[in-house]
């Protein structure tokens, strides 16, 4: 059994599918941050059978909830404060994101114009569609959970 | 200040209001001819289309007012590779409304975010096409009397036909408008509209390849260009250019009173010999495009005439 001790302060993302956690790690900008961070793998879960989760011991307003709920809506976010969970964090869909996702059409304006930002705007929430805001491009997360 | 991306942005009353005004100008063209004296249109062609830019240029000299503007990338300093914020930002300082096309999907909503003057989108790569769907609806209109309970078959290029794209967003939001969409295999309508548009509405729909199969239903047929200009291989371009031929003979098919459009131009598509025809309305439709750019030029400076 693998230990990892706890945290003071920060975050555990908790239920990430197995196998997203680095993509997370990146997204999330964590190593950027000055802080610890605890990716473990394939963790054994009840719900889900294997599950990755991220732990961060860093202040809780560092988290992108936005880019979080883009990525996956269906993760936990446990927020400690003092060795305890204090609140655990909904996530949801962002009806828009910035910058976290390119737009693949070559013929799109975003491909050409500079600083332009990559924006996509939620389309169909049930389906979890999002599409360029310039080039209507459909995006469909790769790790929406059926 | 308004700007026109998509046919959407217009509400149906709005389409309907623009609609009648684009009417009245028809009947009182002298109404109109100082309207916008003074103003400047400013015409922003990154790519050439003689048809669509005359068309703005007449819509604003018909209405009194002055043009300016390029008609090619080569001759913007788009070459000097300046952005299309920076370009819309100057050209708001010399003109009153700006028509912009684009062969990169999205351009004119990048200048609409900057500009301190009304953008209408002139067409923006294989995505939208605004002024060409508000022509069609017009056309449609005023030669059949409603927008609605009709069957309407789009043939051609239906995949990066950005005419038909729009079209199909347009009249989705009448009444019992069915569609039957024909077009060879590897030009059949993108999955999005397919899907997202069509089968979300629950329009009803069908796809054929043969052109003759649809005739007789129809009541109105809109031809389209296979694009050499969408197509990234040559090849498939020549295999398929020539796939549909409106001749004589198939408009005998069709019911007396059905409507021929088409964006224009036309390469082999329509033969000449259908030009004749009482139902081949494709060149009224460029008369009513001009009509429709005046209305919306008129709407989107918020100029009024009594």
């Amino acid at each position: 059994m693998l230990n990892i001790s706890g945290i003071n302060e920060g975050f555990v993302l908790d239920h990430i599918q197995a196998g997203m956690s680095l993509r997370i790690y990146h997204d999330l900008k964590l190593d950027e941050l000055d802080c610890t961070v605890a990716i473990i793998k394939n963790a054994k879960s009840n719900k889900m059978g294997k599950k990755d989760i991220i732990k961060v011991e860093c202040p809780i307003e560092s988290l992108d909830l936005d880019i979080l709920g883009f990525i996956d809506h269906n993760i936990t976010v446990n927020v400690i404060k003092g060795d305890k969970i204090v609140e655990k964090k909904e996530l949801h869909l962002p009806k828009q994101v910035k910058n976290v996702i390119k737009c693949k059409n070559p013929r799109c304006i975003t491909s050409i114009e500079q600083e332009l930002d990559q924006i996509f705007i939620l389309a169909d929430p049930a389906k979890e569609v999002y599409r360029c805001k310039y080039c209507e491009e459909k995006y469909i997360n790769p790790a929406r959970r059926k | 200040m308004r700007h026109l991306m998509s046919p959407l942005d217009l509400s149906v009353e709005e389409v309907s209001d623009l609609l009648d005004l684009a009417n009245d100008i028809e009947k009182h063209p002298d109404k109109y001819a100082h309207a916008c004296e003074g103003k400047k249109l400013a015409t922003c062609f990154y790519e050439p289309s003689t048809r669509t830019r005359l068309s703005f240029e007449a819509a604003m000299l018909n209405l009194g007012g002055s043009v300016l503007g390029f008609h090619s990338a080569d001759s913007s300093s788009a070459t000097k590779g300046e952005s299309v914020s920076d370009t819309i930002r100057v050209i708001s300082c010399y003109a009153d409304i700006c028509a912009m096309r684009h062969p990169k999907e999205g351009a004119p909503l990048v200048a609409s975010e900057k500009s301190l003057i009304p953008v209408i989108n002139a067409g923006d790569g294989g995505h939208q096409h605004p002024t060409q769907t508000l022509a069609d609806l017009l056309t449609i209109r005023s030669l059949k009397g409603r927008l609605d309970n009709l069957t309407i078959g789009l043939c051609g290029d239906l995949k990066f036909g950005r005419t038909v794209h729009s079209l199909i967003n347009a009249l989705i939001r009448y009444n019992n408008v069915k569609f039957v969409l024909i077009s060879p295999e590897e030009l059949r309508i993108p999955d999005y509209i397919r899907e997202d548009v069509l089968r979300a509405n629950n329009i009803e729909f069908e796809e054929v390849e043969r052109l003759e199969d649809a005739m007789p239903q129809l009541d109105v047929l809109y031809m389209t260009r296979v694009q050499k200009e969408r197509f990234f291989n040559e090849e498939d371009y020549i295999r398929l250019k020539d796939f549909y031929i409106l001749t004589k003979a198939k408009m005998d098919l069709a019911k007396k009173d059905m409507l021929v459009l088409h964006p224009l131009p036309r390469v082999n598509e329509i033969s000449v010999e259908v030009d004749d025809d009482p139902r081949a309305v494709y060149f009224k439709q460029a008369q009513y495009a001009v009509y429709v750019r005046m209305a919306l030029i008129l709407t989107l400076l918020g100029i009024k005439v009594d």
